[in-house]
C-alpha cells in the first residue's frame, strides 16, 4: 500500500518534503490523497513566490472539499509540476513521486528539522484515524 | 429500437436542442400590416444577422411537454422531507404566497412615488422591527440578497467601524467548523484568515481563542448554535475576550431556528449578524435567488448600514440618502421586496408564541431522530443537539459503505439527501436537520429508512454503494464530470456525406 520514505519529512498538515542540496521537492502524502479521495483540481503557486514555513502553498479539490496546501520550509517557488494541471489524478497515483508539487529553493534548511520522520508521521496518522 | 419503454416519469429527456427539427415554430403571426422596416439599413448591417446557428426549432406543445416532463422530476419540500443540515429546509406556507401576491405588492414599482407606496414601506418597516426584536440587535438592513451577500455586507461594516476609529486591523477568526462562506467573506473583504480549532465537545476552545485575539483582530465569525448543532455556551466569555481587546463579534444567523423566541444573539455579546429568510422565516429557497440576507447590528454599527435607510417624517415613511458613514448601497433599489412580505406574513402568522413553539420542534424533531438513529449511527460528539444532528459514516466505513452511499440510498426510499460530508470536522459527516415542519409520522417513516439502510450495509453493502436503483439516472460519476466538466451543449459535427 503506502510507502513513507524515510528520506522525506512529513507535516501535520500532511505534506512531505524531500531536501537535495538547497532545493526542497514538496507533495501530499498518501495518506492525504487518500482522505481527500479523487483530486480533480491542483492550484499551483507562481514561479518567484516567497513562501513561509506553515502558510498556504496552493491548494487541492477533490470531489468532497478544497484543501490548502501548506509550506512545509520556507523559500521561493523555483519549479512546480505542471504536468499536475491537466491530470491531478496522478496525485491519487503517485503521490510520494511523480505527483511532486513545487519544489522551493530553501530560505531557512534547519526548518526540515521541526518536522516528523516517516516513522513520526506514521504514528502520527494512526493517531488522527 | 424502441425508445419508450417506461413511464414518463422514469423516460430520459432530450435537449430542446436535440429535439428540434428544421421549420418547426410555436407561434402563427397574423400577417403584416405596417410598411416593412429594413432592419439593416435602422439597425446597421453588423447587428443584423440572417439566421441563429443551432437555435431550436420547437412547436408549442413540444416546449410545454418539455419543461413539463423535467418538472416532475424536480424533488420538493412539497413532495417530501428535505433533511438537508444546515439549510434548514422547512415549509413555505402557502398563506406568504397569497399575501406576496396580493396586487398593490406584486405589481408594486421601486419607482413608484414614495407617496404611493406607504404599504409597501410600512411592510419594510414592520418587517425591521420584527427582526430586530427577534434577534435583539438595534437596526437592521433589508438590502443584502442572499445570507452570504448580508455575510459581505456585515464584515464591510464591521471594516468601516474599525476604520472610524484608526485602524481596520488584518484578521479575522473563524472556527474549523464553520460554514466555508464565512472565510470566504472575510477574505473578499480584505482580512486574513485564522481558522480556530474546536475542542472535544465541538465547541470554540476559548483558551485558544483567547492566545489568537489580539490588536489586529477585527472579528470573530462565529456560527451559533455551530454546525455541529451544538449551542456555543461560551458566547458570553468569547464576546469578552473580542471587546477586551477592540474587536467584534459577527454571529452567522444560518441556524436561527434553533434560537428564535429563545436566545436573542443581541443579549449574548453579537455585534453584528445576518439572517437568511429562506431558512428561518420560511421564504422559498428558490434556484439561487431573489433570496433576502437581512443584517442586523448594534447601535454602534448602525451609520454604516448600506444606503438608503428607511425613515419617517411627518407621519410618512422614505428613504434617507443622507448616510455619508455608510458603506454604500449593496442591491439595486431597497433588496427583494417579494421575499420580505412572505417572511412577515410568516412572523405575523406566528406571533411571538408561534415562532417559539416552531423552535421548540424544530429541537424537538432533531432530538428524536437523534435518539431513534444514535443505536445505528456513530455520534462523534455527544454534547446535546439543537434543530439538527451530525452522525458520520465510521461503523458503515467499516464495510466500505461511505456517507455519500448512504444518502445516495436514500434517495431510493424516497427522501432527500441528507448534508453529506460537512461539517468537515466530523469524517464522514451525516448532518440531519428535520426542521419543525415534519410530524412524528414522517420522522418515523425518515428514521426507518435510514435503520433499514444501515441494515444493508450488514447485509449486501454493494446494494447501498451502487444506489440509487430507482431513478433515471444512476449514480453519476462525479469524478469525472468534475475532472473533464462539459459546460454546455455542443451540436454534433455535421454528418460527411457518404462518398
Amino acid at each position: 500500500m503506502s510507502n513513507y520514505p524515510d528520506t522525506y519529512r512529513y507535516t501535520k498538515e500532511h505534506e512531505w518534503v524531500s531536501v537535495e542540496g538547497d532545493l526542497g521537492t514538496v507533495g501530499l502524502t498518501f495518506h492525504a490523497q487518500q482522505e481527500l479521495g479523487d483530486i480533480v483540481y491542483v492550484d499551483l503557486p507562481k514561479l518567484g513566490l516567497q513562501v513561509e514555513q506553515g502558510k498556504a502553498l496552493g491548494s487541492v479539490e477533490s470531489v468532497k472539499a478544497v484543501s490548502d496546501i501548506y509550506a512545509p520550509v520556507s523559500g521561493e517557488v523555483a519549479e512546480i509540476n505542471d504536468a499536475l494541471t491537466s491530470a491531478p489524478e496522478k496525485l491519487n497515483e503517485d503521490p510520494h513521486g511523480a505527483a511532486w508539487l513545487v519544489k522551493l529553493k530553501l530560505a531557512n534548511p534547519g526548518e526540515v528539522q521541526n518536522l516528523m520522520t516517516a516513522a513520526e508521521y506514521q504514528t502520527y496518522i494512526g493517531a488522527e484515524s | 429500437m424502441i425508445d419508450k419503454v417506461r413511464s414518463h416519469p422514469t423516460q430520459n429527456e432530450p435537449l430542446l436542442f436535440e429535439i428540434s427539427s428544421p421549420g418547426k415554430v410555436g407561434y402563427q403571426l397574423p400577417a403584416l400590416d405596417v410598411p416593412p422596416v429594413d432592419p439593416e439599413g435602422t439597425l446597421g448591417a453588423r447587428n443584423v444577422r440572417a439566421e441563429i446557428e443551432g437555435f431550436p426549432e420547437v412547436s408549442e406543445v413540444e416546449v410545454i411537454r418539455h419543461f413539463t416532463r423535467l418538472s416532475s422530476w424536480n424533488y420538493a419540500i412539497d413532495l417530501g422531507m428535505y433533511p438537508l443540515g444546515s439549510c434548514t429546509m422547512k415549509y413555505n406556507p402557502r398563506l406568504n404566497e397569497m399575501v406576496a401576491r396580493l396586487e398593490g405588492l406584486a405589481w408594486g414599482h421601486p419607482y413608484q412615488p414614495e407617496t404611493l407606496s406607504q404599504g409597501a414601506l410600512e411592510i419594510i418597516a414592520a418587517l425591521e422591527g420584527a427582526l430586530r426584536e427577534v434577534t435583539g440587535m438595534d437596526a437592521v438592513t433589508l438590502q443584502p440578497a442572499a445570507g452570504a451577500h448580508g455575510e459581505l455586507t456585515g464584515i464591510l461594516l464591521v471594516r468601516a467601524l474599525l476604520e472610524s476609529r484608526g485602524n481596520p486591523r488584518r484578521k479575522v477568526l473563524v472556527p474549523d467548523s464553520a460554514h466555508g462562506t464565512n472565510p470566504a467573506t472575510a477574505a473578499m473583504a480584505g482580512y486574513t484568515v485564522q481558522p480556530i480549532g474546536s475542542g472535544p465537545d465541538g465547541r470554540v476552545d476559548l483558551a485558544a481563542l483567547a492566545s489568537l485575539v489580539d490588536e489586529e483582530t477585527a472579528a470573530l465569525m462565529v456560527t451559533n448554535p455551530n454546525t455541529l448543532g451544538v449551542f456555543e455556551n461560551g458566547i458570553l466569555q468569547a464576546a469578552e475576550i473580542l471587546h477586551a481587546k477592540g474587536a467584534l463579534v459577527y454571529m452567522d444567523g444560518a441556524n436561527m431556528n434553533a434560537l428564535v423566541g429563545i436566545a436573542r444573539p443581541g443579549d449574548f455579546g453579537v455585534d453584528v449578524m445576518h439572517l437568511n429568510l429562506h431558512k428561518t422565516f420560511s421564504t422559498p429557497h428558490g434556484g439561487g435567488g431573489p433570496g433576502c440576507g437581512p443584517v442586523c447590528v448594534k447601535q454602534h454599527l448602525e451609520p454604516f448600514l448600506p444606503t438608503p435607510r428607511l425613515r419617517r417624517n411627518a407621519g410618512q415613511w422614505g428613504w434617507d440618502y443622507d448616510r455619508p458613514q455608510s458603506i454604500g448601497r449593496v442591491r439595486a433599489f431597497y433588496g427583494n421586496f417579494g421575499v420580505m412580505v412572505r417572511a412577515l406574513a410568516y412572523i405575523m402568522a406566528h406571533g411571538g408564541p408561534g415562532l417559539r413553539n416552531a423552535t421548540i420542534d424544530a429541537v424537538l424533531n432533531a432530538n428524536y431522530l437523534r435518539k431513534r438513529l444514535e443505536p445505528f449511527f456513530d455520534l462523534p460528539y455527544q454534547a446535546p443537539n439543537m434543530h439538527e444532528v451530525v452522525f458520520s459514516d465510521a461503523r458503515q466505513a467499516q464495510r466500505g459503505v461511505r456517507t455519500g452511499d448512504i444518502a445516495k440510498r436514500l434517495i431510493d426510499y424516497g427522501f432527500h439527501p441528507y448534508t453529506v460530508s460537512f461539517p468537515l470536522i466530523v469524517h464522514g459527516a451525516m448532518m440531519i436537520e428535520p426542521t419543525e415542519t415534519e410530524s412524528k409520522q414522517e420522522l418515523d417513516l425518515f428514521a426507518d429508512a435510514l435503520i433499514a439502510i444501515a441494515r444493508e450495509v450488514e447485509t449486501d453493502p454493494e446494494l447501498v454503494k451502487s444506489a440509487p436503483h430507482s431513478t433515471r439516472t444512476s449514480r453519476v460519476d462525479e469524478v469525472a464530470a468534475a475532472r473533464k466538466p462539459v459546460l454546455r451543449w455542443r451540436p454534433a459535427p455535421p454528418r460527411q456525406a457518404a462518398d
